[in-house]
């Protein structure tokens, strides 16, 4: 099954001067040694690379199941003179959640019985190929 | 155990807070944070036309209304509300002290973080100071730009006010850990080289410095489970002992205090984790050890800390020009269309009258059709309304003026539907960049002075 980041994760994300940082946070503690593998820096950069320019850095935190990403060149030269609508990055952890991610069998199920009734439709993508015209895609792939 | 809480996380936040951290349950410190970066660039503007002015005027009417409650309960108060004059500040409460009959107030005042003087004097800076990131510019290029700069205090000069016996604490500029870590040192007796106890609050204090970040507000993993946000509670940290803390709030109030709620306040505005460097210490967040111990408890352990750097850091402001930015709706038939057309007219019309490269930089957003998320985001539809952002930089003041006349005429001459444009004309807005240094610790000296009513008191 393919489905977004955010099924995964939860999080947050602020400015640094012209950098931003997402904090990625996995919903179960069993969750992190999948997430940790999957969210290289790599990927993470090709994902946000039509909204940031620079390198991005990767830290772990297993103490918190948590990992937190420094993106540079995020801002359109810093939160105090970007003309950014989003200036300080506040929506950058949204937009990385947006991330597809194939989740092997035995995960589907786990993520199925967190969320229940209340898994958001638009976070399960169901067709192969339905991201493909997505930024990124070929990162992924 | 001492309860520490949070009542203001910028100049801006949500005014019931403090009332209701007061009002709602025992409380023995209050800590409020008003200074973001730039914050002082503008307080200083203020101060430099009367020199009365230059702190958080809204603390002075809220503290001042409580004043009463806060004295009779013996709360203590600490807040980075003196911006570039803590001074002036501490006097207009003891003015709001008088009038309501409080007698016998004592309010603490910290300062020495104002190093602009120091650092502009002929013949170069009298404090050696190098970028805080190597890539920056070197300070010798932004010096005769300068407009502020400040020096990131840490929790000394607060302790030493309360040792002195303020009930209530104003600093300028200072870190937003230190406003939490303070009391803990006072209380607590933490020594000066006690590194995990040092980071311990340090910590703390970055879990409630942003106040309802870490209980529910802006909250990711399910903002629709937050219980009662019309009245979500602030945080507050209980600290029982050197290396031990509760992340809580008010019973009575909204919100909840679990793991993922302090967690994704914790990962907030962090780079290295294992180095989270403040002027009291070093911080390392892969030690920390979160526990949910009750309903709305979440116990912190495990923090190890190492010794703060011998510099500090100081955030200068210089002048970068002028900007404007201005906004019209379109709406359906065909909005994202009409509003990506108006924004290349506005954009070609300007430049045609005012000839080309007299920006630095254009941006212009369609706001609904991803403003934000841009090529990550959904596709945009058949979308029943689009908001036209245009924005542009100038070294010149009238160039942006004029940007803001054209965007405004287009309401009349450019494609039809468009509306929302109420607010009138754009202005220029002056544009202010924050440079970060690192100074010598040894060439900073903080003070603390605690004033009182009864004693009339020296204009500095």
């Amino acid at each position: 099954m393919r489905v977004r980041l955010f099924l995964l994760a939860h999080g947050r994300s602020g400015d640094k001067g012209d950098m931003v940082n997402i904090g990625v946070i996995a919903r179960r503690d069993e969750w992190y040694d999948f997430l940790s593998r999957e969210l290289t820096a790599e990927r993470v950069r090709g994902f946000l690379e039509t909204l940031a320019h620079g390198e991005v850095e990767r830290y772990e935190l297993p103490n918190l199941s948590a990992l937190n990403f420094l993106v540079h060149e995020a801002l359109g030269g810093g939160g105090s003179i970007s003309l950014r609508l989003d200036a300080q990055g506040k929506t950058y952890a949204q937009a990385l959640f947006r991330m597809p991610l194939e989740v092997p069998p035995e995960l589907e199920g786990e993520v199925r019985a967190h969320w229940g009734e209340t898994l958001p439709a638009d976070c399960i993508i169901d067709t192969p190929g339905a991201i493909d015209d997505e930024p990124g895609a070929e990162e992924r792939l | 155990m001492i309860r520490i809480a949070s009542g203001q996380a910028f100049w801006g936040d949500w005014p019931q807070a403090p009332f209701l951290q007061v009002r709602s349950g025992p409380i023995d410190y209050l800590v409020l944070d008003y200074l973001a970066e730039v914050t002082m660039a503008i307080l200083d503007k203020q101060h430099r036309r009367d020199p009365q002015a230059g702190y958080a005027r809204d603390f002075v009417d809220d503290i001042g209304d409580l004043l009463p409650e806060i004295v009779d309960r013996n709360i203590k108060v600490i807040a980075s509300a003196g911006g570039v004059n803590p001074r002036a500040c501490a006097q207009a409460l003891l003015a709001r002290a008088k009038e309501q009959g409080v007698a016998g107030l004592r309010v603490g005042i910290v300062e020495g973080d104002e190093i602009l003087g120091s650092l502009t004097s002929e013949g170069g800076p009298q404090i050696p100071i190098t970028p805080l990131d190597p890539t920056e510019a070197p300070f010798q290029e932004v010096a005769p730009k300068l407009t502020s700069a400040h020096v990131y205090l840490g929790a000394d000069a607060i302790v030493e006010a309360l040792r002195e016996g303020a009930q209530i604490v104003i600093t300028g500029r200072c870190t937003d850990t230190a406003l939490a870590l303070a009391p803990m040192i006072h209380e607590f007796d933490i020594r000066s080289d006690d590194w995990d106890a040092l980071a311990l609050g340090t910590i703390c204090g970055h879990i409630i410095e942003c106040g309802a970040q870490s209980t529910g507000g802006n909250y990711l993993e399910n903002w629709r489970a937050v219980p009662e946000p019309e009245c979500i509670g602030f945080p507050i940290v209980e600290i029982s002992a050197r290396d031990h803390a509760v992340i809580t709030k008010h019973e009575t109030l909204g919100g909840f205090v679990t793991l993922p709620s302090v967690k994704e306040q914790l990962l907030y505005e962090i780079g290295d984790p294992s180095a989270y460097i403040t002027a009291d210490c070093i911080a390392d967040f892969t030690t920390i050890e979160l526990e949910q111990v009750g309903k709305d408890r979440v116990a912190i352990g495990g923090v190890r800390g190492r010794p703060a750097p011998d510099t500090l850091k100081v955030s200068c402001v210089y002048d970068a020009g002028w900007k404007v930015s201005g906004q019209i709706t379109y709406c359906w038939p065909e909005a994202l269309d009409k509003a990506r057309a108006a924004g290349d007219l506005v954009r070609r019309r300007t430049e045609d009258r005012l000839g080309e490269g007299k920006f630095d930089e254009w941006l212009i957003e369609t706001v609904g059709a991803g403003a934000c998320l841009g090529a990550v985001g959904p596709t945009p539809g058949d979308l029943p309304e689009v908001v036209l952002r245009v924005s542009a930089r100038s070294s010149q003041r009238a160039y942006c003026e004029y940007l803001g006349r054209e965007l405004i005429g287009l309401v009349l001459t450019g494609p039809p539907g468009a509306t929302g444009y109420a607010g009138g004309r754009p202005r220029a807005s002056q544009l202010r960049a924050i440079w970060s240094g690192l100074v010598p610790r040894s060439q900073i000296h903080p003070r603390a002075e605690v004033l009182t009513a009864e004693v009339p008191t020296n204009e500095s």
